[in-house]
This record gives C-alpha cells, structure tokens and sequence, in this order.
C-alpha cells in the first residue's frame, strides 16, 4: 500500500478563552491509508470534530502536522471533501443547485463536471428531484444530496463530522448504509467522527478510540466481521460486533453521572 | 371544494360546513361592525348627539372625497404621499442592509458602533426632524430622509443580527469548498437572509408611514399628512378625517403589497 494517504503526525491544539485555556487534543497521531474507511470515536467533547476540522485545514492546529498526499495540510484543499453534522442544503437552492455548489465556488462548473454531477445524480436515484427544494425531500434524500454536493468537487477524502447525529434513529440507520455503499462505489477514503460506537464499528474497516479531553489516540481497531453483505445493518448481527463494542466501551471508559 | 365528494365521510362534510359556516359569520360580523358604527356616527351628528363641526360625519367625508377628486387634488395628495413612503422605506431598507453588510464584514466596527446604534434605535428619530429641514430643506426629500431616519437603524439591527443567525456549519461548508469571504456573503448570508430582510421592509412600512406623516406635518404643501394638519389648522374636520381615512387604506394596502412580495421572495419555504 506504500505511504499512508493522510498522516497525522502529532498534532496538539489549545483553544484559548477569557476563562483559560483548554488543551482538546495532544499528540495525535494516525494514518489512514488509500480507500480505508475509518471512524473515530471519542468521549463527547474529546476533540474528535477538533482534528476533523484540523485535517480538512479549516483550523490549524497548535503543534504538529497533517500531510495529505505526501504534502502538508496549509488550508483547505480540494483533495478533501466536509461533510458537517447536519446536511446544511441551502433551502433557497434547488436539488441540483446544491449539488453545483462547490463547483460553483471553485469557479469549475464546466460542461464536463455538470455531467458528472448529472451522473451522481441519477446513479443515487435524486436526478427526478433535481428541480425539488430540499424541504421537499426525506431526511435519506437530504442526506444523499448532500454526500452529492461532497462528491461533486471529486475530493479523495471524504470528512464525516458525526454527520448522521441530526436524524432520527431508524433513518440514521438506512442513511449509513446508503452513504456506505456511496462511497464504496466511489473509491473514496473516509474519516468518520461520531460518539456511536454501534455506528463506528458498523462502517469502518478501522475504528480509531481517542481518550477523554485532552484527546489522544488509545487504540485502532482493524475491524473484521463476518458477515454475508458488507453493509452497515447487516453488520450490526455479525458475531464479532458485540466484542468489538466491548472493547470499545471499555476504552472510552464513560462513566455515568 | 365539492360539497359532494363521494369519498368524504358524512362527519367530515359536516365539519366542513360548519367550518364555512364559521368563516362567514366572522366576515359577516366584521362587515356589520362598520355598517353600524358608521351608522351611528352619520344619525348621531344629524340628531345633535355629537357636534359634526368637531367630530365630522360620514357623509361629509364622502362629500370632501368628491370635491377633492372633483379639484383633481385627491391623487395629487395620495400620489405624494405614497411617493414619500415608498422611496423612504426601500432606501431605509436597503442602505440599513447595506450597513449591515459593512459591519458583518468588519466584525471590529461592529462592535465600535454597537453601542452608537443601541442609543440611536432608542431615540426617537421625530426629534430629529428640526434638523433635517435645516439642513435639507422643506420639500419632499426632508420628508423621505425622516421616513428614511425612522426605519435604517432598526434595519441595521435586525439584519446584521439576522447575518449572525446563519449557522456556523454553513460557513465551514463553503470553506471547505475554499470559499472567500465574498462568497460566504453572497452564496449563503445574503440568500438566507432575505426572510429576515422581508420582515424588516414589514415594519418599515409602518415606521416610514410615521416618518413621512410627521414630515408632513413639520414642512410640506402637499400629501395626505399636510391635509390633515391644515383641515385642523382651519378646523374643517371633514378633510382631517378624509386624509386619516385615507391614510389608513393605502398603508393597508401597502402593507399587503409587502406581504404579497415576501410571498414571492421565500417560495422555496412553501
């Protein structure tokens, strides 16, 4: 597999407020390699959505680097595609005018990216609702048109930021499986960040525990479980997964109250 | 509306009609209710319960309506008005988000000036109208600037704080996309912020009609506000109560034309 597609080296970031100062992550370091899809798990308030932020070099991070590539992450790029935690479709734009929007940005939209925009379209079943405003559709369809919107600028990496936790449980369920299979078929590499155990284990092939505040890497699971379709819900009855989760639970070391 | 659908249920049809039946009564009521106080007003000044010379009478205004229609003045005054109002709460309106654009752009001014607009929302702008006829004059565009006064600044609060209510998410996914700051504005502030805009030019409205009535009558030989201060002047309260009466259908009207526009401006929320 050679180099490693993202490798975080340790990275620290200390936010700073009247109040004081709080240390979220401290050196972090991990390698996502080529296609992996990987999910990150934490505490709430561990950082995790702190060093999605910091790969996708929207914030810099106080100590250490990120390379995408074999390059250093100094800003955004369009090798990496953020998926924030609501879908956030403009409700003034049309289905199709959402999914142009990051071309439209970038200042790509040429005859060929329509078309491959079109194609997106119609492969996940949104091309009959291109003229639809988003309040139109159904939270799956929302979600659909917003990974869409993701792929449309043809990034490497996709960036997950607990990007299901805005549904409703059983919608959250069949929308994983469909961003899985989404991404699958693309080819892409993918970064999910979520608090979900069940929901970490079911769509990664690695599973990355980060420890409470200020957040480090305690464990990666390389996740194998056996299962007739490789999807999301089916894995969730593979022998395996509750093993997995107790390891994982037992790691995040959550304690109630 | 069929009445005889056959796929509704007979307690379905009965509680349609007396939905119906609700509605007009309702209308019905309203309708009634100026009949009658209009009624009351035109006896009660012909039996000497009031004194017309003080209270005016229906059918007096109507007279006052036809002279004036009759001299050709009745338009002139309303077109004048209407005029005033019209410029000054579309200029209001859009210098107050222009503003409001400026500081969400140089969040450090905005908070220079915050305190600034928190005292001048609190004045009341009237007070400054001594000032703008010396320093702009007694003609129509003293009278805009006051409408125009009234309605800015409670623009600019409303609309930057309408700019801050655009979530942060958003912002990050145009970042992303390695959107500038222009674009943020003009691809997700400015579009998401068109119902909070559309509210503004709502209150505007109302506002502007105060500006403009109150310049009126400071300064001005024209326009319903001047009517009715000079009918008061020379007691004919007839022509005061004709330009209030007028007054108060063409802000309705406006009114409606503003939520007529909204309508058209948030379709993608229906």
């Amino acid at each position: 597999m050679g180099v490693p597609l993202v490798q975080v080296r340790d990275i620290a970031m200390k936010y700073h407020s009247p109040e004081g100062e709080i240390l979220a992550l401290d050196g972090v370091t991990l390698d996502v390699d080529k296609g992996d899809f990987i999910s990150v798990v934490g505490p709430s308030g561990c950082g995790k959505s702190t060093l999605l932020n910091i790969i996708a070099g929207l914030v810099r991070p106080t100590r250490g680097v990120v390379t995408i590539d074999g390059r250093p992450v100094e800003g955004v790029s369009s090798l990496v595609g953020y998926m924030p935690q609501t879908d956030q479709l403009f409700e003034w734009r049309t289905v199709w005018k959402n999914a142009i929007l990051g071309l439209e940005v970038q200042n790509k939209l040429t005859a060929e990216k329509k078309e491959f925009v079109q194609s997106l379209l119609a492969r996940y079943g949104l091309w009959e609702f291109r003229n639809a405003f988003p309040r139109q559709l159904s939270g799956g369809m929302r979600q659909r048109a917003a990974l869409i919107r993701t792929l449309a600028t043809d990034p490497q990496i996709l960036l997950l930021d607990e990007a299901f936790s805005a549904l409703d449980y059983q919608t959250r369920l069949v929308v994983s499986d469909e961003v899985k299979d989404i991404i699958v078929q693309e080819r892409k590499t993918a970064i999910l960040v979520t608090h979900d155990i069940a929901e970490a284990i079911s769509m990664a092939d690695k599973v990355a525990v980060l420890t409470r505040r200020p957040g480090r890497i305690k464990a990666v699971h390389d996740i194998v479980l056996t299962c007739a379709e490789r999807t999301p819900i089916k894995c969730r009855e593979a022998p395996e997964f509750r093993d997995y989760f107790n390891a994982i639970w037992k790691e995040l070391d959550i304690h109630a109250g | 509306m069929q009445v005889k659908d056959a796929a509704m249920s007979p307690e379905h049809l009965a509680y349609l009609r007396s939905l119906r039946r609700k509605r007009r009564n309702i209308a019905a009521a309203r309708v009634l209710l100026l009949v009658a106080l209009l009624l009351l007003w035109e006896v009660g000044a012909n039996l000497g319960w009031v004194n017309p010379f003080i209270t005016s009478q229906p059918s007096g205004i109507v007279r006052t309506i036809a002279n004036l229609y009759r001299d050709g003045e009745l338009f002139r005054h309303i077109g004048v008005t209407v005029y005033e109002t019209v410029v000054g709460f579309t200029l209001g309106t859009l210098l107050g988000t222009a503003i409001a654009v400026v500081l969400w752009w140089w969040e450090g001014l905005a908070k220079v000036l915050e305190p600034y607009l928190v005292v001048l929302n609190s004045l009341p702008k009237i007070s400054l109208g001594p000032i703008i006829i010396v320093w702009i004059g007694s003609g129509s565009a003293a009278i805009i600037v006051m409408a125009l006064l009234v309605s800015v600044v409670v623009t600019i609060l409303g609309v930057y704080s309408g700019f801050g209510q655009v979530h942060p998410d958003r912002i990050k996914l145009l970042r992303s996309f390695g959107a500038s700051k222009g674009q943020i504005l003009l691809k997700a502030i400015l579009p998401g912020s068109i119902p909070t805009v559309v509210s503004a030019l709502k209150i505007n409205v109302g506002l502007s009609w105060v500006g403009v009535i109150v310049g009126e009558f400071l300064v001005s030989k024209a326009g319903l506000g001047y009517l009715a201060v000079y009918g008061g002047q020379v007691f004919r309260l007839n022509l005061v109560m004709t330009s209030v009466i007028i007054l108060a259908i063409a802000a309705a009207l406006m009114y409606q034309a503003v939520v007529f526009l909204e309508k058209l401006f948030t379709r993608w929320q229906q």
